[in-house]
């Protein structure tokens, strides 16, 4: 191989190898494994096997899925099997010796939202976890992907994975992007392009002047959704902006391992002329608002536009495909994006619950009134504490949006935070699948400031009108 | 891990694309224990109504259904979330086989550590199977590993490839975390290269 011109992806993946065999598989180190409170199943192999952690000073995690967003008891989770999940994580953890942020611990959130927050998410490492976000990870230059369960055991087990080294694809977006697009709008606009499987076996690497530009959380945004352009994970090379990011955090390197470190991470950026397998260019300033209309991430436009007509569709797969979103969700084709009534807003989600997408958010409810139920839930609990003494919570609340605690909630709802069947949801989240909000909910997944806007107008609404009259 | 060889059996067709592991198992069962089985919550919102009746317009609640243990499929199958309870709601109700042109990776993964083959075919490939399933109601589709060839009702052949190492693993049924834990040695090795490198981690 060349070594001399590698990409980011290889020179990540070439250091972590502990066993290459001549059929291909590679038995990959984890150099971090996250867990969370779905994390309970590979425990239960790891007793079944007999076996222990091997690396609980490499193993993290917080619960998140199934706490309660209404407050920090445990007890306010009324579904016992679900108030056992949170449970059963904090026990595990004390019994194997991994570190985790339990429900009362100020550093508890999503795990995708707190590993970078604590600074354990760095350039240059492995990451895995038993869940398909992992991928936001890579924002900092890292290695991160989704595993399942019997994964997530051989990690504990042995700290290593067997992986058949993935092909690479480098997404380049180039220029400015206009007012009151943001990198949710960037990520959309992605996979309307490629489609939901566009990356499939793929590692994306974000490239470009865009992407450069993007602060650390929207970065975490783009490479979060790299898993619904069906990529093995998405990463962006570290610069001054990771670093920066990363400065003082607790877990990261400090005083003279710092100044190692910034060196090691400086050298991972792929060469010049390294090759991708395959590579796309997305033109930043074409880039509008977008939203989706259907039921998979890749059914995407801009607000601006009209629901496709299923009859226009590339092939008769989607066509069907496009005839069975309309339906669930309820739509005529034709139908002005704009003119999507929306009974409820969610703003949260490993996606976009950051402190500047509750900024971006703010700024668009600030002095103006929710027609219809919003809720903001915070990443982590310190998110939480950082848009308070920013006065976030009131600009909210003064709007008349809820402003609750650090989890996925209504991303998923394992929770209980269900959106109504029928019911209408504009979301910042991830998935717009059938049923993920709920049974029956209909998904519109958007921006945190098309978000915000949705609840001012109790429609889907182009966030840069209300830009130009503030 | 149960072994997978060869299945001669009835198969079923579902021609969406973008089946994703919500459908295939909603988010409300991840938290039933494992051993109470997860069969019936297969694709639960597509196949029964509110009542708990079973729609009948699903593939899976017709007659000529029943016994299925091949699943033909459509691109994207299984994208999404990593639940590896879509694996054990499809291994829990009795398929063997998936065949799509293309699967989540995530999922993709966790059938091979499950004993659940999946076999990717071209699209065209795929849609052909589909198409002779829909006519033939019980026609029996063959999924051999060991000479990687699907046949079809009426004996058409499609070869398809599999990684070496998961194809081993699935015929002989190897747990492959204690074949990794033979591999100990090499483990500790790179864990004393890496503190001397990376001391910070
Ligand atoms: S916020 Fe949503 S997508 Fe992210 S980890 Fe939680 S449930 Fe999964």
């Amino acid at each position: 191989m060349d070594t001399a011109r590698s990409t980011l992806f290889a020179k990540i993946w070439d250091r972590h190898k502990v066993v290459e065999r001549e059929d291909g598989q590679t038995l990959l180190y984890v150099d971090r494994h996250y867990i969370h409170d779905g994390s309970r199943r590979a425990f239960e192999v790891l007793a079944e096997k007999g076996l222990k952690l091997r690396r609980p000073d490499r193993t993290f995690g917080t619960p998140d899925h199934y706490v309660p967003s209404s407050s920090r008891d445990i007890s306010a989770i009324a579904d016992a099997e679900a108030r056992a999940m949170v449970e059963t994580i904090e026990v595990n953890a004390a019994r194997h010796g991994a570190t985790v942020f339990g429900l009362r611990d100020p550093r508890q959130g999503i795990v995708h939202v707190v590993g970078p927050e604590q600074g354990l998410t760095q350039p240059g490492i492995t990451i895995v976890c038993g869940d398909s976000h992992t991928s936001t990870h890579g924002a900092l230059g890292a290695l991160a992907f989704g595993i399942g369960a019997s994964e997530v055991a051989h990690v504990m087990a042995t700290q290593t994975l067997w992986q058949r080294r993935p092909k690479s694809m480098r997404i380049s977006v180039e220029g400015r992007l206009a007012r009151g697009v943001f990198a949710k709008d960037i990520i959309l606009a992605i996979i309307a392009q490629i489609g939901a499987a566009g990356a499939t076996g793929h590692v994306i690497e974000y490239a470009g002047s865009a992407i450069r530009g993007l602060s650390m959380e929207g970065r975490l945004t783009v490479c979060n959704m790299s898993i619904e352009a069906g990529g093995r994970a998405g990463l962006i090379a570290p610069d001054e902006t990771t670093c920066a990011y990363l400065a003082g955090r607790p877990y990261a390197p400090k005083e003279r391992d710092w100044e190692s470190a910034l060196a090691a991470w400086r050298a991972l950026p792929s060469d010049d002329g390294a090759r991708f397998d395959r590579e796309v260019t997305l033109d930043a300033a074409g880039i509008v608002p977008m939203a989706t209309w259907g039921t998979s991430p890749e059914h995407a436009a801009p607000i601006t536009d009209r629901i496709p007509d299923p009859s226009t569709a590339p092939d008769a797969q989607r066509r069907a495909g496009w005839e069975a979103a309309l339906a669930y969700m309820d739509l005529a084709p034709g139908t002005p994006l704009d003119a999507i009534p929306i009974d409820r807003v969610f703003i949260g989600s490993c996606t976009n619950s950051r402190i500047e997408d509750l900024r971006a958010a703010a700024a668009i409810a600030r002095g103006r009134k929710a027609v219809i139920p919003a809720w903001v839930v915070p990443g982590s609990g310190l998110v939480k504490a950082e848009a308070e003494a920013e006065g976030l919570d009131a600009v909210f609340k003064a709007a008349g949006f809820e402003w609750r605690e650090a989890g996925c909630s209504m991303c998923v709802g394992m929770n209980g935070d269900l959106v109504a069947p029928g019911q209408r949801c504009a979301s910042t989240s991830n998935r717009n699948f059938a049923g993920r909000q709920g049974k029956e909910a209909r998904t519109h997944l958007v921006s945190p400031a098309m978000a915000a806007a949705a609840a001012l107008s109790g429609r889907l609404t182009d966030v840069r009108r209300m830009l130009a009259e503030g | 891990m149960e072994k997978f060889q060869r299945i001669d059996a009835p198969a079923v067709a579902m021609a969406m694309p973008n089946i994703d592991t919500d459908q295939i198992i909603p988010a409300r069962f991840l938290r039933k224990p494992r051993q109470a089985g997860y069969g019936d919550f297969l694709f639960h919102d597509l196949r029964f109504a509110e009542n708990g009746a079973p729609k009948p317009g699903f593939i899976l609640n017709r007659r000529d259904a029943a016994g299925a243990r091949v699943l033909v499929a459509e691109r994207n199958f299984g994208c999404g979330s990593s639940r590896e309870h879509a694996v054990y709601a499809l291994w829990d109700y009795g398929f063997r086989a998936v065949i799509a042109p293309s699967f989540g990776d995530i999922f993709f993964g966790n059938c091979f550590k499950n004993g659940l083959l999946p076999v990717v075919l071209p699209a065209e490939a795929a849609a052909a199977l589909r198409a002779e399933i829909e006519g033939h109601p019980n026609g029996r589709v063959i999924v051999d590993l060991e000479t990687q060839r699907v046949t079809a009702p009426s004996g058409k052949e499609f070869a398809f490839d599999v990684d070496p190492f998961r194809k081993h693993c699935l015929l002989q049924g190897v747990d492959e975390i204690e074949f990794t834990l033979g591999l100990a040695d090499a483990i500790a090795a790179f864990e004393r290269r890496q503190a001397a490198e990376w001391r910070w981690l």
